[in-house]
């Protein structure tokens, strides 16, 4: 599915990520770890192709094609999703007509017909129940004035209708409270499949006790310094950080 | 300038057989028009309610009458086809053919000037003299202000050529079901109009107006409107202007308003046409409890320039002024916002606000932007905000996340910049409308339609 | 809750205080025959004994001078200046050959200083900073009507390469600088008042700031307006080479007279690569009485050039005093990456009115500017903010923010915002907001409440409406500034 070859990319001229390796197959969800810095989200703006960022070397290589070659919104296209950290609001612009806009490239670049108006609402309609959003909050504008909470529901919304190949999950916890965050994790996991993978990205544990990972990565100034399995998240917990060091020791 | 020795000898040649000279009040009327223009002249940057808007170019225009070919096949615009009260008005004369008031309800009364002043130049004289004309100084500033604020040459001037032009009378308690539309077509190639209209709302009645300005096949035209708006006690007036001429005409427009005690004025100003489009919005609320909503979207490219001022004054205690002005600027376009909040010594709870925000879209756009409040009572509310800068960057990404291609995501926020403008119009046909010709534009500009009109989740 | 008590305790401590640096002083005076032409700024340059370029300088400001109108556009309304009923020049006798050392100044000008709170001996300053151990010293330049009396800690900052002088001094000392300089951040025909100050300017500060250095203590100027019957017309100039900070402080004030007298100064401000130049104002010039008779007309240009990259130029004034105010500091932005900031109070009360405010002109790549401004009117005055922010087609990613608030106090006075916006670049985000409204009926209520007259809330609201600007000012204005904005304020409840 995914495969990340001694990736090393810049941000304003400073290296983040230095050497990169990961592979991740088909129905695999990966963690990625690590200290505030690391590099994480870094990763996941490479992945989704974040202007600013740049890449000095390596490949990233997504179902036999050059990722890195590819425009921000081919990513999309070609099932590449990230749910962001922090949502954007985006006054103006109704969720629906952001949806129906995004699907429907998604769509074409894929072959299949677009969506009218009415196959559309039908398809959000049932989308969003099942993440417990009602109509009100799909008819506003794109994440102004939702909660924290809300904000990241609408963001897997959007993962739940554009159904991506691979998914990257930046910091989905972070600002939620337990009880969006199992709304959230259940909706991730409703989206679970063997055709699809996912790379979590997190600083704490707790996201994984409910999105349960196949493999758990450490990232440390810029490199994947350990992996292994679920258990290893829990080791983390316990222990920290500390063991992987300073930068300068990186 | 030789475009005013131009003017003084149109009026010398012209003002004679203009409708109703001879009859007393009209001369009056049209005198007083010639003498103002005479003393404050075409305005220079050096006035300084013209600082950013330059008239040179009016040299170069042609200030006759427009000469228009007969025609009645034209594609007439409105925002509820069959269903308006509507005047025509091509390359600035009336047209009865291509007009359809219809059924009027009992009260209401839609002429067009020079029909009013052919039937009786006395009573249209009256009719005249009722509305409020524009203020070139509020009488308030401390200082010596000399050449500040505006300058009424140009007012003066559509009232020396004074003859066409529409008005609107709507009885005490008359709401009206359908809207008033006002309809302004350009066919000439060159030629000036100096139009007038005038809108009256009794006390408790209610009215939509569109007044729309297009090009079918019109070229570098002038039109100088001078409008004059009075809303009675607890009435209700939405007025939206859809300004689309040519790219090559020239539009000036002052409005001026005046709102009684718990009445509402709400007017909202699209420009999209002209190489040089400008137009002044004059509202006094002078009864309390009254209220303004003064919204207005444009777009410029190429070297053309729109030029939104107003001014609103707030006289009476106890009043509410909102205005959203929002505009693109592409290629080497250039626009102006300036917008004035005054708040007299009696106006005591007053509350107002402003807000303008442009966004450029070229390294070679221009804006320009002077929002101003001037505040003599204390217990008031009153804010302005402005921006200008270009498309947010992470929502650009953000749409781009979604598979959304780069030009598209562009021109959906676009949209939705402007959008946001749209929906500070109260009345649904013209929202509706607005909102479609904001598209068009957008569409036009930026070679992509965008289908922002979703079907509401409902049955 | 200290510091509110400690504001109270402030603000208790000043309010039965009335203009309290209303006095004269007995000073035997040297002066210009009163009037305005050719030889009077023959005059002035031939007591400075100056060299000839400048006497030509300034006859060449004088003659355009001539050809200029008084500016009408500000929001200000005065009777018509008789520039002829005024001397252009008046110096304490004692001061005719500048003292060499503080221990020859005129002890009736020590003593005004000190009346004044500011001292000029610096063993008293040495010995109150090891005694408070904290206070750090402040060097000062005393400008007594048109000369400069006395200028402390020069030899200290020599030491480090520093210039601090008067500027007639400095023009004898150091004329390859100040010929370089002058008027290269305000042209000699830049308004009226600026170019008048050309003609006729008769003394001010100098300061220098060589490469890479930090200025150990915060400079001063104190401007005193004794005689009557004359104008005020200082320069500074302030120069901070590459890599080098200075923070620079400037108070005013004047005896309480009926007439109005003329002040008009300009200030020039040049930072080269990567250097700050922090210049702080309180200005205290005599207001008038509640009656609007007398005040000083404060019309100032005041400008800084952020020539290098990553220069900084940071205004913060207080404006309490004068009758009439108008003035503008601002920044030129011409370095990339160099910063411009402007942080202002203005108070008026009684008959006063403020016309001022800033202009950012963006020119170099990635500048910011900042605009804070708070204008409070009371009693019958009329204060305007007055701003403009441009955006040249090459100011790439330049940034400004603007916040303009307005607090009325009493339903006679006004409160006016009139700023300017240009962009033209794309990339550029300039953002506006201003808001007026009145002191708020629920936080005086609470204050009261608590115990605090209505005088004492009025000057603790507004102190916290102004933290905004009073947090940029220097710890020894901070706390003068506090107790100015209260009594500013006296009188305008109840």
């Amino acid at each position: 599915m995914l495969e990340i070859k001694n990736l090393h990319a810049t941000v304003d001229g400073k290296e983040i990520l230095k050497g990169i390796n990961l592979t991740i197959n088909p129905g695999e969800v990966h963690a990625i770890m690590g200290p505030n810095g690391s590099g994480k989200s870094t990763l996941s703006y490479v992945l989704s192709g974040r202007d600013g960022y740049e890449v000095t070397g390596g490949s990233v290589t997504f179902q036999g094609k050059d990722l890195l070659a590819m425009e921000a919104e081919e990513r999309a296209a070609e099932g590449v999703f990230l749910a962001f950290q922090y949502p954007v609001e985006i006054p103006g612009v109704s969720n629906t007509t952001f949806l129906k806009t995004a699907l429907n490239a998604v769509r074409k670049h894929k072959g299949l017909p677009e969506l009218d108006a009415m196959q559309f609402l039908k398809l959000i309609r049932a989308r969003a129940k099942s993440l417990n959003m009602n109509d009100d909050m799909i008819k506003r504008a794109v994440n102004v004035g939702f909660s924290g909470g809300e904000k990241k529901r609408n963001d897997i919304l959007q993962m739940a209708m554009l159904e991506p190949s691979f998914a990257i999950l930046d910091e989905t916890d972070s600002g939620l409270d337990i009880d969006a965050l199992k709304l959230v994790a259940d909706g991730v996991n409703s989206l679970r499949s063997p055709e699809r993978s996912m790379l979590v990205i997190t600083h704490y544990q707790r996201l994984l006790s409910y999105i349960v990972p196949d493999h758990v990565h450490v990232l440390a100034y810029g490199k994947i310094v350990r992996s292994g399995g679920k258990e290893l998240a829990l080791e983390l917990e316990a222990k920290g950080y500390a063991e992987f060091g300073s930068p300068e020791a990186a | 300038m030789a475009a005013i020795a131009t003017l003084k000898d149109l009026y010398e040649t012209l003002s004679p057989g203009l409708p109703g000279a001879g009859a007393a009040g009209l001369d009056r009327l049209r005198a007083d028009g010639y003498a103002r223009f005479l003393s404050d002249g075409i305005p220079t940057p050096k006035v300084e309610g013209w600082k950013y808007t330059n008239l040179r170019d009016l040299a170069g225009v042609s200030l006759a009458p427009a000469q228009s070919a007969a025609n009645t096949d034209i594609d007439l615009p409105s925002v509820a086809p069959g269903e308006t009260h509507r005047l025509v008005f091509v390359d600035g004369r009336f047209n009865a053919a291509l007009s359809a008031v219809g059924t009027l309800p009992q009260g209401v009364t839609l002429d067009s000037l020079r029909g009013l002043i052919e039937a009786s130049p006395a009573y249209a004289a009256e009719v005249l003299d009722r509305f409020p004309a524009p203020k070139s100084d509020t009488g308030l500033r401390v200082g010596p202000n000399p050449g500040r604020g505006q300058a009424l040459g140009l007012v003066g001037l559509n009232g020396a050529f004074l003859a066409e032009g529409a008005v609107l009378t709507v009885g005490e308690g008359v709401k009206l079901a359908w809207p008033v539309e006002i309809v302004f077509i350009a066919t000439a190639a060159d030629g000036a109009w100096h139009p007038r209209l005038l809108i009256d709302v009794g006390a408790g009645a209610e009215v939509t107006v569109a007044e729309h300005h297009v090009a079918r096949g019109g070229g570098a035209t002038f039109a100088n409107i001078v409008s004059g708006v009075r809303v009675g006690e607890g009435a209700i007036l939405r007025h939206a202007k859809f300004q689309e001429e040519a790219e090559t005409a020239l539009h000036l427009a002052s409005v001026t308003a005046t709102v009684a005690a718990s009445g509402v004025y709400e007017t909202f100003v699209l420009t999209t046409g002209g190489r040089l489009a400008r137009t002044d919005v004059q509202v006094r609320l002078e009864g309390s409890g009254a209220s303004t909503r003064v919204s207005g979207a444009y777009g410029v490219d190429g070297s053309r320039h729109a030029d939104f001022t107003s001014l609103i004054d707030h006289v009476a205690a106890n009043c509410t002024s909102r205005e959203v002005v929002k505009g693109v600027i592409d290629g080497r376009g250039r626009a102006v916002f300036q917008g004035k909040i005054i708040v007299r010594p009696d106006a005591q709870k007053t509350d107002g606000h402003q807000l303008n925000r442009a966004l450029l879209l070229s390294d070679t756009a221009e804006i320009d932007v002077k929002p101003e409040l001037e505040i003599y009572a204390d217990d008031v509310k009153c804010s302005h905000g402005a921006t200008a800068g270009e498309l947010d960057e992470e929502a650009l990404f953000y749409l781009r996340a979604r598979g959304i291609p780069a030009d598209t995501a562009r021109a959906l926020l676009i949209a939705a910049f402007l959008d946001e403008v749209a929906e500070e119009i109260g009345d649904e046909h013209l929202r509706t409308y607005a909102t479609a010709r904001i598209q068009d534009r957008i569409g036009r500009l930026t070679g992509i339609t965008v289908d922002t009109d979703v079907p509401v989740l409902g049955e | 809750m200290a510091a509110t008590e400690q504001t109270v305790e402030q603000v208790r401590a000043v309010t039965e205080q009335k203009y309290k640096y209303g006095f004269t002083t007995e000073i035997e005076s040297d002066l210009a025959p009163k009037g305005l032409n050719e030889d009077i700024v023959r005059f002035i340059s031939a007591k400075k004994g100056e060299p000839e370029w400048l006497l030509e300088w300034r006859l060449q400001a004088y003659r355009h001078w001539l050809t200029m109108e008084e500016p009408t556009w500000a929001m200000v309304d005065f009777p018509k200046i008789d520039y002829q009923d005024s001397h252009y020049y008046a110096a304490p006798k004692a001061a005719k050959d500048k003292p060499k050392s503080l221990d020859e100044v005129d002890p009736e000008l020590l003593a005004t200083y000190e009346k004044l709170g500011i001292p000029l001996k610096e063993q008293a300053i040495l010995a109150g900073v090891e005694g408070a151990g904290e206070m750090p010293a402040v060097a000062v330049d005393a400008v007594f009507d048109s000369v400069s009396v006395a200028t402390t800690f020069k030899k200290k900052l020599e030491e480090k390469g520093i210039i601090f002088c008067s500027i007639s001094e400095a023009i004898r000392e150091h004329p390859e600088l100040v010929r370089k300089y002058m008027g290269s951040v305000v042209p000699y025909s830049d308004n009226y008042y600026a170019t008048l100050n050309c003609a006729v300017f008769t003394d001010g500060s100098f300061v220098y700031i060589p490469k890479g250095v930090r200025c150990p203590m915060e400079l001063s100027t104190y401007f005193r307006i004794n005689a009557s019957n004359t104008g005020q017309f200082e320069r500074t100039l302030i120069i901070a080479d590459e890599g080098s900070y200075v923070s620079y402080l400037e108070g005013c004030t004047a005896p309480m007279r009926d007439e109005n007298q003329l002040h008009a100064a300009v200030v020039e401000l040049v930072a080269m690569d990567d250097a700050t130049i922090k210049y702080s104002t309180v200005q205290n010039w005599y207001p008038g009485d509640e009656n609007g008779k007398g005040g000083i007309y404060n019309f100032v240009t005041k400008r800084g050039a952020c020539r290098g990259r990553n220069s900084k130029i940071s205004w913060t004034q207080v404006e309490t005093g004068s009758a009439i105010t108008w003035k503008y500091p601002s920044c030129i932005l011409q370095g990339d990456n160099s910063v411009g900031e402007f942080y202002s109070v203005a108070i008026t009360n009684n008959y006063q009115q403020a016309d001022t405010g800033t202009k950012m002109i963006h020119i170099g790549k990635n500048t910011r500017s900042t605009i804070v401004a708070k204008g409070i009117s009371a009693g019958k005055a009329q204060s305007t903010y007055r701003g403009l922010v441009r955006i040249l087609p090459k100011a790439e990613g330049a940034r400004n923010y603007t916040q303009c608030d307005s607090l009325l106090i009493g339903d006679k006075c006004g409160a006016h915002t009139v700023p300017y916006i240009e962009s033209r670049n794309r990339t550029a985000r300039v953002e506006h907001e201003a808001t007026t409204a009145k002191i708020s009926e629920d936080q005086l209520f609470y204050c009261r409440a608590r115990g605090l007259s209505e005088e004492d809330a009025v000057g603790l609201i507004v102190n916290g409406f102004c933290r905004e600007v009073l947090k940029e000012l220097p710890m020894e204005f901070a706390v003068e500034a506090q107790k100015l904005v209260a009594i500013s304020l006296e009188g305008s409840v109840g």
